[in-house]
C-alpha cells in the first residue's frame, strides 16, 4: 500500500508545474506529508524520491536539515508549539514561560506529552517581537502569551 | 520633512476593515501604479527606481535600481524573481505586519519589479511561522488571477506573471539569498560562493533578483508618486562621501524588548534612537533607563546609552561601532538586564542558526556560547573575554573566512558588547556569581 495519502500525491502532482526542476518540490512534498503524519517516514521519503525523479538520500539529505521535520521515530503530537527564547522574547520572560511549561508537563523542548497531544519546541526568533513573549500553536502565533494561556489554548482542561 | 508632519505611506491602511482585500485596496487607488508601470519601458521603470535613491530594506541596503541592473542584458530563457519573506533576524515583523494588514500593497510591488526585471515566474518565499500571512497572501494572489492583476496579459498589457508561494521550514540562513535559492530548489540551505551572484545565475542556474518585502512595498509608491517624492524624505547622501548612496523614503523601524510600547513605526529614514524611543514607544519601562540598544538585529551589535542620539539611517549605526542599520529592528534593554545573559543569548541564537558549512562559523559560534556559558555559570576566567574578542575578529565574510554573512552578524554583538560593556564583562567574571536568568539546559 501507498504510504501517500491520495490528497498528499495530489499536492505534489499540483507543485510539479510550478518549478522548473522536481527537486523544488521537496519542501513542498515534505510540508504535506509531516502535515498530515506528523512524521516524514523512511517509506514515505522513498516514495516522495520516486516521484521527484531523486535518490531517497537526497530527500533525507535536505529533510536533516531543516530541524523542523521529524521521523518515524520521533513523531509529534496532535499540537505543536513553539516557545520564543530569542532576545526580545527572552527580556519579556520567554525562557522562564518555556521552563514554567517544560515543569507543568513533565517533557523537555523537543519532547511530546505522555498523551500524545502536545510536542513542545523552543523557537528562535518567531517574527512577533512586539507581543514578545510570544508562541506559534502549529503555524498561528499568539502574542504576549503567559503560562496559563498556553495551558488553556492547548491543553483544554487537560 | 519634519517627523510631526509625516503622514505613514506603507503603514497608511493598517487597521482599515478588510485592509488586506482587492476592492479595499482598489477603493484606495490600489494597482493605479501597475497600470501606469504597464504602459512604460521596463528599463524607464528601473531608471525610475534607481532614480529613487531606494535601497532595500531586508538589512544590506544594496540600492535596488542598481541590482536590477546587473541582470544580463540579453538573456534568453528565464530571468527569476525571488521575494524574501523569510524575515527572521531578532527583533524583526515588519514583514509580517505589512503582509497580513496590506497584501495587496506587497503583491503590487512585486508585479511592478517583476515586469521591471522581465521576469515571468516569481517565487515568493515565505518562513513557515507566518501561517497567517501565507493564507492571507494565497487569498490575495487568487484575486489576482480573478481580476487579470496575474496570470496572461495583464490589465490587457501582453505582459504574463505567476507568483508561486513557497513555505520555508524554520531555518534563520534561508533569509540569506543564496541559501534562500538552495531552500527553494529543495536542497540544504547552504549559501553559495559568489561569484556568480545570482543576477547572473540564480535560482535554477538562471538570472535571478531577490528582493526584499518591504522593499517591495516601496515601488508602488514611488512610482506613483516619483523619484522626487521618496528622496523628500530621509538623510541625503554625505556629500563628502562618494560611497555613500543616502537613506531615502519611509522606513519601518519594529521596536521591542524593555520599552512601554513596543510595536511597528514608520517614520522617515533618520530618526535617533532616543526619539523613537521616547516618543515613539512610550520610552523604557518600569520608569528605567536603557542601557543597551540594539539598533537594527541583533546581528547589527549593540549601541549604548551614550550613543542612542545616533540617527537610524543606513549610515548612523556604523559610525559607533555597529554594523549597520540591519533591518532597523530596535531592541532595548534596560539597566537592571546583564549584558552577559544578553550576550548569551545572541551567541547561542548564531550557534543554533549556523549553517554549519564554514569551519569558522560553525566552531566559532559554538564556542562563544560555551564561553559564555562558563562565564554564566560563575567558571569564567578574565582571559576568556579577549577569547571572544578573537573569535569576534576571526570570523565572517569581514575577515574573510566564511562563505555568507551570518558570522559576520554572531561576531558583531560580541565586539560591540565586550568593546562597551567590557568592566560588567570583568566584574561579572571576578564576583563568580551564577546567571539569575536560568535558561535550559542543553536547549541549543
Amino acid at each position: 500500500m501507498s504510504e501517500l495519502s491520495t490528497n498528499a500525491k495530489k499536492v505534489i502532482e499540483e507543485h510539479l508545474g510550478r518549478y522548473p526542476s522536481k527537486q523544488a518540490v521537496t519542501l513542498p512534498a515534505l510540508h504535506v506529508v509531516q502535515q498530515e503524519t506528523g512524521c516524514v517516514s523512511r517509506k514515505a521519503i522513498s516514495e516522495i524520491a520516486d516521484i521527484l525523479e531523486l535518490s531517497p538520500a537526497q530527500i533525507n539529505d535536505t529533510l536533516s536539515f531543516y530541524g523542523f521535520f521529524r521521523t518515524e521515530e520521533d513523531p509529534l503530537g496532535k499540537k505543536r508549539v513553539w516557545i520564543c527564547r530569542s532576545l526580545p522574547c527572552m527580556l519579556r520572560g520567554g525562557e522562564e514561560l518555556l521552563a514554567e511549561l517544560c515543569q507543568r508537563w513533565g517533557i523537555q523542548p523537543g519532547q511530546t506529552t505522555a498523551d500524545g497531544e502536545v510536542t513542545l519546541e523552543l523557537a528562535e526568533c518567531l517574527g512577533a517581537c512586539d507581543g514578545a513573549p510570544c508562541m506559534l500553536v502549529d503555524d498561528e502565533l499568539t502574542l504576549r502569551v503567559i503560562a496559563d494561556d498556553v495551558e488553556k489554548q492547548v491543553r483544554g482542561n487537560k | 520633512m519634519s517627523n510631526d508632519n509625516f503622514q505613514p505611506v506603507l503603514l497608511a491602511r493598517q487597521n482599515k476593515p478588510n485592509s488586506h482585500t482587492l476592492a479595499s485596496y482598489q477603493a484606495d487607488g490600489g494597482y493605479q501604479a501597475l497600470a501606469k508601470a504597464l504602459k512604460m519601458a521596463n528599463t524607464e521603470v528601473i531608471d525610475v527606481v534607481k532614480a529613487s535613491g531606494l535601497r532595500g530594506r531586508g538589512g544590506a541596503g544594496f540600492p535596488t535600481g542598481l541590482k536590477w541592473t546587473f541582470l544580463p542584458k540579453d538573456v534568453k530563457g528565464p530571468i527569476y524573481l525571488c521575494i524574501n519573506g523569510d524575515e527572521s533576524e531578532p527583533g524583526t515583523f515588519n514583514n509580517r505586519v505589512l503582509i497580513e494588514q496590506d497584501p495587496h500593497q506587497v503583491l503590487e510591488g512585486i508585479v511592478i519589479s517583476s515586469f521591471a526585471t522581465r521576469t515571468t515566474t516569481a517565487y515568493f518565499y515565505l518562513r513557515y511561522e507566518y501561517g497567517r500571512c501565507y493564507r492571507v497572501l494565497k487569498d490575495a494572489i487568487d484575486e489576482m488571477y480573478d481580476n487579470n492583476l496575474l496570470g496572461k496579459n495583464i490589465l490587457g498589457s501582453g505582459y504574463d506573471l505567476d507568483i508561486h508561494l513557497h513555505r520555508g521550514a524554520c531555518a534563520y540562513i534561508c533569509g540569506e539569498e543564496t541559501g534562500l535559492i538552495e531552500s527553494l530548489e529543495g536542497k540544504r540551505a547552504w549559501p553559495r560562493i559568489k561569484p556568480p551572484f545570482p543576477a547572473i545565475e540564480g535560482a535554477f542556474r538562471k538570472p535571478t533578483v531577490v528582493n526584499n518585502v518591504e522593499t517591495m512595498a516601496c515601488i508602488p509608491h514611488i512610482i506613483n508618486h516619483g523619484p522626487e517624492w521618496f528622496m523628500s524624505m530621509g538623510i541625503p547622501k554625505d556629500p563628502n562621501n562618494p560611497r555613500d548612496a543616502g537613506s531615502y523614503g519611509p522606513k519601518l523601524y519594529c521596536i521591542s524588548g524593555h520599552v512601554n510600547k513596543p510595536g511597528l513605526v514608520e517614520l522617515p529614514m533618520g530618526i535617533s534612537a532616543r526619539d523613537l524611543i521616547e516618543k515613539h514607544a512610550g520610552g523604557v519601562w518600569k520608569g528605567r533607563k536603557a542601557k543597551a540598544v540594539v539598533p537594527g538585529g541583533i546581528s547589527m551589535g549593540f549601541m549604548s546609552e551614550s550613543e542612542l542620539d545616533t540617527p537610524l539611517d543606513f549610515a548612523g549605526p556604523g559610525r559607533v561601532g555597529c554594523l549597520g542599520l540591519g533591518t532597523a529592528a530596535v531592541i532595548v534593554i534596560d539597566d537592571h538586564t546583564s549584558m552577559v545573559d544578553v550576550l548569551y543569548n545572541a551567541c547561542r541564537f548564531f550557534a543554533h542558526e549556523s549553517c554549519g558549512q564554514c569551519t569558522p562559523c560553525r566552531e566559532g559560534t559554538a564556542w562563544s556560547t560555551k564561553i559564555l556559558e562558563r562565564i554564566r555559570d560563575g567558571r569564567g576566567k578574565l582571559s576568556d573575554i579577549d577569547l571572544l574578542l578573537e573569535i569576534s575578529a576571526s570570523i565572517g565574510t569581514i575577515p574573510g573566512t566564511t562563505i555568507c554573512g551570518l558570522a559576520d552578524g554572531a561576531a558583531w554583538p560580541m565586539k560591540t558588547a565586550i568593546n562597551k560593556f567590557r568592566g560588567e564583562f570583568e566584574e561579572y567574571i571576578k564576583s563568580g556569581r551564577k546567571s539569575e536568568s536560568r535558561s535550559l539546559a542543553g536547549a541549543h
